[in-house]
């Protein structure tokens, strides 16, 4: 259990709305610090080498079947595994605790590259439902759309879609940065409690609706704010971040972020810093 | 949780009973208590064809009481008597299975009287009334019911079809999709969702005159459709309405016998994927329908929330 205790000092992090309360003690969980990015690289069991890459043809394989090859190969020093005609089919590239190139030659279905820990993957398609749930470190690029609940409690690590994304972007987000190229459907970032979501395009309706912190940036219109979301100042910092990370995800280039809206938590409907640190420890 | 699937050739025709059989197949995972089909076939457009059954099937996992095929027979009979003082003439006639049967029909007069004339003989449901239309439902997956009714080599533009598993009523053909839109012809639908004020609009409907065969939440919407297309409003106008009239979750699709459309809840909270070209739209409650027909890479893309989608052929 994290023992939370408020600091004066703060961090980047919490300086940039990322979150408000400071771990100290023994603890596993992370937050993101940009000067740290390193350490969201999780080395798993498998000693993989990059530059040993391998080619697999799912079509006539069943998911469990072609996440065990996978598995396999890593355990054999592939570092950089291409994925031939996944023709949407579900749960492909789940749980990978390792670090891996993995790249997709098509589209996949619902859950896709669920609860990882360290992989960059690029999926030169569309993907389903729940695109990434849980996703705790590494590097998700999808090139088409995405489906609803994409990044659903992702907890670290980047999540890019270049195209448009369902409902629910980033329901329950715990950490990591989503970024969406095009648009993005109603209640995106229901319930998120930190981490950050950049949407180039549109968002829907009841954007944010109940977040209990986080921040979430639109470059378009904004269908409505949900329950407790609020809009806050972009400071010169947002934009600094928004910039680099925009440049390394390789989209919106030359997009004006000046303009964008930030939206954050107003803290009213949800707020568990302004509980009792007794109270704190039974919520959590 | 069920799955839907449909597609539309645009200027074109194809096996839509083999490429629907396909799509629902791949989305049996998603219950396979019942599957039905509403195909568009191509006909000369003189003669009505009624797809209707005279009793239930009773094998494969049903909730329906077992009646003896006699009962069948004697229904028949009635149907058939009755389609005589209607004037109506049977041109053709199919009896697939014994609870089961096709009708061609010459027939020029008011459907709402027609059909509730047919439907008064108990245990009689007409699945489908239409010129193009022929909706096929039964126990069991996609591809077992294709088999049943050899479905795989109907030509037509379009189809939409569903893969049940049942939640919110049992597991016979009357709760199975596609409904009809009755009384008007040649309208069918498919829904995937729950339907939350099921009771409070079918009170109203029914006082209105509407007829409901099922406790299926799903038929509502039929019902809601045609009652608003009998009131003077176009698919299109009836289908933005049902997104406020009706509360829950769904994702529908309704077909009439020169178009397709699709409605999504104002929260997005069932599952659609969509391909649109210009000769050819499908979509189904997963990507992976869609692929049976398309096995190639293709551009697809979820409809957002509150989404009216409609296509002509």
């Amino acid at each position: 259990m994290a023992n939370l205790k408020t600091s004066e000092k703060k961090t980047k992090a919490q300086s940039m709305g990322l979150h408000s309360e400071v771990l100290t003690g023994k603890t596993q969980q992370k937050f993101f610090n940009p000067d740290e990015a390193e350490n969201f690289y999780y080395f798993g069991t498998y000693d993989v080498d990059f530059n040993k890459r391998t080619e697999i043809d799912v079509k006539n394989m069943e998911c469990r079947e072609a996440n065990k090859k996978i598995d396999e190969l890593m355990k054999d020093g592939y570092g950089t595994i291409v994925i031939k005609n996944p023709q949407g089919k579900h749960s492909l590239g789940v749980g990978i605790l390792n670090k891996l190139n993995l790249i997709f030659e098509g589209s996949l279905g619902y859950f896709g590259c669920g609860s990882m820990d360290g992989p960059i993957v690029r999926i030169n398609g569309r993907v389903g439902w729940s695109c990434a749930e849980n996703m705790m470190a590494g590097k998700v690029v999808i090139e088409k759309n995405a489906g609803s609940c994409f990044g659903a409690a992702i907890r670290g690590g980047d999540l890019i879609c270049k195209g448009s994304v369902g409902a629910r972007t980033g329901i329950d987000q715990k950490g990591g940065t989503i970024i969406i190229g095009g648009d993005a459907g109603a209640f995106t970032g229901f319930m998120m409690q930190r981490g950050r979501i950049i949407i180039l395009g549109d968002v829907g309706i009841n954007l944010g609706d109940s977040m209990y912190d986080g921040t979430i940036f639109v470059g378009g219109k904004i269908g409505s704010f949900g329950s407790d979301a609020v809009e806050a100042e972009l400071t010169d910092s947002d934009q600094d971040w928004l910039r680099r990370k925009l440049k390394v995800a390789e989209i919106g280039e030359n997009f004006d972020v000046s303009k964008m809206t930030k939206v954050v938590a107003g803290k009213k409907l949800w707020n568990y810093d302004a509980l009792e640190p007794t109270e704190k420890k039974g919520a959590i | 949780m069920c799955g839907i699937a449909g597609l539309i050739h645009r200027g074109n025709t194809s096996k839509v009973g083999f490429e629907l059989q396909g799509m629902l197949q791949a989305l049996k995972h998603r219950g396979e208590d019942s599957t039905g089909y509403a195909l568009y076939g191509k006909t000369d457009g003189q003669n009505f064809i009624m797809r209707f059954k005279v009793g239930e099937n009773v094998g494969e996992g049903s909730t329906s009481i077992m009646e003896d095929v006699s009962v069948y027979d004697e229904r028949k009979k009635i149907v058939d008597g009755y389609l005589s003082d209607l004037e109506a003439k049977i041109i053709k006639e199919e009896r697939i299975l014994p609870y089961s049967l096709r009708y061609e029909i010459e027939y020029d007069k008011d459907l709402m009287e027609f059909s509730q004339k047919i439907e008064s003989v108990p245990g009689v449901e007409i699945l489908s009334m239409g010129k193009s239309l022929e909706v096929i439902k039964d126990l069991g997956n996609a591809e077992a019911v294709c088999k049943r009714y050899n479905l795989d080599k109907l030509v037509g533009t379009h189809a939409i079809g569903h893969a049940r598993m049942a939640t919110e009523s049992g597991v016979d053909i009357k709760s199975a999709h596609p409904f009809w839109g009755y009384p008007f012809s040649d309208v069918s639908v498919v829904h995937n969702g729950q339907l939350t004020n099921y009771w409070n609009n079918r009170r109203v409907l029914e006082n209105k005159g509407m007829r409901f065969m099922s406790e299926c939440d799903s038929e509502l919407i039929a019902v809601y459709l045609a009652e608003k297309m009998r009131n003077g409003a176009t698919l299109e106008e009836g289908m933005k309405e049902s997104l406020t009239g009706l509360d829950g979750v769904f994702t529908y699709f309704v077909a009439t016998k020169d178009s397709l459309g699709m409605a999504k809840d104002t929260m997005a909270a069932k599952p659609l994927v969509l391909y649109e070209s210009d000769d050819l739209v499908a979509m189904g409650s997963e990507e992976i329908a869609i692929r049976s027909v398309l096995p190639q890479e293709i551009e697809t893309y979820d409809p957002f929330d509150g989404e009216v989608k409609v296509w002509q052929i």
